[in-house]
């Protein structure tokens, strides 16, 4: 394993921690909600990495339309990947928060519906990852990358605008909704902890397909006798 | 003329290797035949050279410019690539939209070089294998392509046909066109065949002129050459 | 871009044909989606009012599954015989292809679109309040909306091990903010309580959008191995 890699994973041990620390003991409980907004902690730093992997996967495509280059499949392939998982975490601490504090447990938040979906497009992503034919499925899985990304423009303003019968329950409140000082400094640690980490788990997942893609790499080069 | 050269190709399907660094020179005015056992990479090549598969090492190259390549390499599969509701005049026309041809006197007159009547309104999903089979080669005569890869184009042709695509192909070849048979019965290409190739596992074993490459073992590798 | 336009034009008249002759996707297509709307009647039994405001998403799922199986359809025709290499081998460009199935498909589906509708506001007893004039522009667009990405959808779906299954699961996602808006505008037009102008001008913007997309990347994706 190399060195860099084992010394970014204990920094972001570290940040976890620490983050865990500000959020569950130093920040202050909030007046309205209690105790439950400390998922708060949670949920919107993974809303952020989930997106921030998605990015990266729309880059990886891209750069792999242009490029065939197998790295860039390797880094969407993680990148979607991870994304997903993050996701999944936004959508079950999306509804643990909402059925204590509004008596419900879904709300159709704009920001946690288009994640709903951001969810359903990637899965259906790496469903296509999986059930294509090995060798197209390359490209497939990049061209459908640009759709999805795309797509989620429209998805944001279409559930804004057509979905507004009801009032509803923003669940990380407007922006300049006013938090405490120690609440942004828990916030902003648990940002960068679950960058790192997300940063982190991208990485090495990567580097275990690029080991696959050099498995599949040999056995082509045994298949052909040697003669490339 | 070199109308078509492989340089080191090779195709991967997955960890299969269906084609291991090939090389090979195919010239104007020749006909080559193609031998192999199943699964030896006869399809592939072609499929190869039609442009319908991408190798995945190695170069394919043709002497004219990328634009006009399409149009002059015609392919004749075993699937016939017809639709069986249309008739054969609808299925040209259709194809040959596709290779700018609007002409229905080119049209006919292909079907009509295959011993197929061009007025047949029946529909091609009706016609005998032998029919669908010629009416498949009349498909790739109309936009007279210079480069002819056939696979296969004796299966299910009785001996009477087979000898007269047989001629149609002497004819293509004495007007200067590049062909490509794969086939199994080598005996249809007698005194046709310029050169025949020998294919085993993906490689090209052996050259041969005439068909004796059809009767030969698989028991030495020879280097490519022309 | 002659080539383009006569290509497109061929292929559409080809599809025409051979539809008409096997009737392969309408008649499937006719019956399932009267299907649908029975047993959509038989599901829901609500008041005129009621009915107003759920006829949009009824309406829409109903033309959204019925789409699908013209999609599959219109190119599973491709496969036999293998006649979509004998496209990919010819000079012909891959958005006449696309184009041409695109535009067969879309008339498909609005014909069946002007059969169908008109059984829903017979089951349902429908009355629009608002302006009805202006279900055609919206038919038209939501149409377009599915069938573009779901022409594109099915063809990638050929190259997949579970090609029937894979369209639904590419498109349905993707589609979600065409649906909503299809359905906002159809709720608005059919209750006159908003306007449909927002939605109607969303879908306009979204079909755009994706048509230049997919014209971008069909070619890609037809000659992906």
């Amino acid at each position: 394993m190399k060195p860099s890699l084992i010394i970014f994973s204990l920094l972001t041990l570290a940040l976890l921690v620490w983050g865990f620390h500000q959020a569950i003991f130093v920040a202050p409980t909030e007046a309205t909600m209690g105790d439950i907004q400390r998922i708060f902690y949670y949920h919107v730093p993974s809303a952020f990495a989930a997106f921030a992997c998605f990015f990266v996967n729309l880059a990886a495509s891209l750069a792999y339309l242009k490029t065939r280059n197998a790295r860039a499949d390797a880094l969407a392939l993680a990148s979607a990947q991870v994304g997903v998982v993050f996701c999944t975490i936004v959508l079950i601490t999306g509804p643990l928060w909402a059925r204590p504090v509004w008596g419900i447990w879904w709300t159709w938040d704009a920001r946690l519906t288009s994640t709903l979906l951001l969810w359903l497009i990637y899965v259906s992503y790496l469903l296509l990852r999986r059930f294509s034919h090995a060798g197209s499925m390359p490209v497939l899985a990049a061209v459908l990358a640009v759709f999805g990304s795309v797509d989620v423009v429209f998805v944001y303003m279409s559930i804004r605008w057509f979905r507004t019968q009801h009032p509803q329950p923003v669940l990380a409140g407007e922006p300049g909704s006013g938090l405490a000082p120690e609440m942004l400094h828990a916030f902003f640690i648990n940002l960068i902890a679950f960058s790192a980490f997300g940063a982190l788990l991208v990485w090495v997942r990567y580097l275990l397909e690029r080991q696959q893609q050099r498995v599949e790499e040999l056995h082509a080069h045994a298949a052909v006798g040697g003669a490339l | 003329m070199v109308a078509v050269e492989l340089q080191q190709v090779t195709k991967l399907f997955g960890r299969f290797a269906a084609l291991r660094s090939v090389s090979a020179e195919f010239l104007s005015g020749r006909c080559y035949a193609i031998f192999g056992e199943n699964g030896a990479g006869k399809s592939t090549l072609l499929r190869v050279i039609a442009g319908l598969a991408r190798p995945t090492s190695g170069k394919i190259i043709f002497p004219g410019p990328q634009e006009t390549l399409r149009q002059t390499i015609g392919y004749v599969a075993h699937a016939s690539m017809l639709y069986d509701e249309l008739s054969a005049m609808e299925n040209l026309r259709y194809f040959g939209a596709l290779y700018g041809i609007q002409n229905e006197q080119k049209m006919a007159a292909a079907i009509r070089a295959v011993g197929l009547d061009p007025n047949l309104e029946r529909h091609v999903g009706e016609y005998s294998q032998g029919m669908r089979q010629r009416l498949s080669l009349a498909r790739m005569l109309m936009h007279d392509p210079e480069i002819l890869l056939l696979d296969e184009p004796f299966s299910n042709l009785d001996v009477a046909s087979a000898h007269e695509i047989a001629e149609l192909i002497r004819k293509l070849r004495d007007q200067g066109k590049t062909i490509l048979v794969v086939t199994h019965q080598a005996a249809n290409l007698a005194d046709v065949a310029n050169q025949s190739l020998l294919f085993s596992q993906g490689q090209l074993l052996r050259i041969e002129s005439g068909i004796a490459a059809a009767n030969s073992g698989s028991s030495t590798r020879e280097g490519a050459a022309r | 871009m002659s080539g383009l336009f006569h290509i497109t034009r061929a292929t559409l008249a080809k599809d025409l044909r051979l539809e008409w002759r096997s009737k392969d996707a309408t008649n499937g297509m006719l019956f399932f989606a009267l299907l649908v709307v029975v047993i959509f009647s038989f599901a829901f039994e609500p008041t005129a009012e009621e009915a107003r405001r759920i006829i949009g998403g009824l309406v829409w799922m109903a033309f959204l599954f019925a789409s699908t199986m013209a999609l599959n359809q219109s190119w599973a025709r491709e496969l036999r015989n293998q006649v979509l290499d004998g496209f990919r081998c010819s000079p012909a460009p891959a958005n006449a292809l696309f184009l041409g199935k695109t535009i067969g498909n879309f008339i498909f589906v609005c014909l069946l679109e002007v059969v169908v509708a008109p059984l829903f506001v017979v089951f349902f007893n429908l009355h629009a309040l608002g302006d009805v004039f202006l279900l055609i522009p919206l038919f038209l667009l939501g149409t377009w909306a599915l069938i573009v990405n779901g022409t594109f959808f099915a063809a990638m779906s050929l190259r997949t091990r579970t090609r029937e299954l894979m369209l639904p699961l590419l498109l349905f996602p993707i589609s979600v903010p065409a649906l909503l808006a299809m359905v906002g505008a159809t709720t608005a037009i059919f209750t006159g309580e908003s306007s449909p102008s927002l939605p109607l001008k969303f879908l306009a913007v979204y079909d755009i959008v994706f048509t230049t997309v997919s014209l971008l990347l069909f070619e890609t994706v037809l000659h992906a191995e």
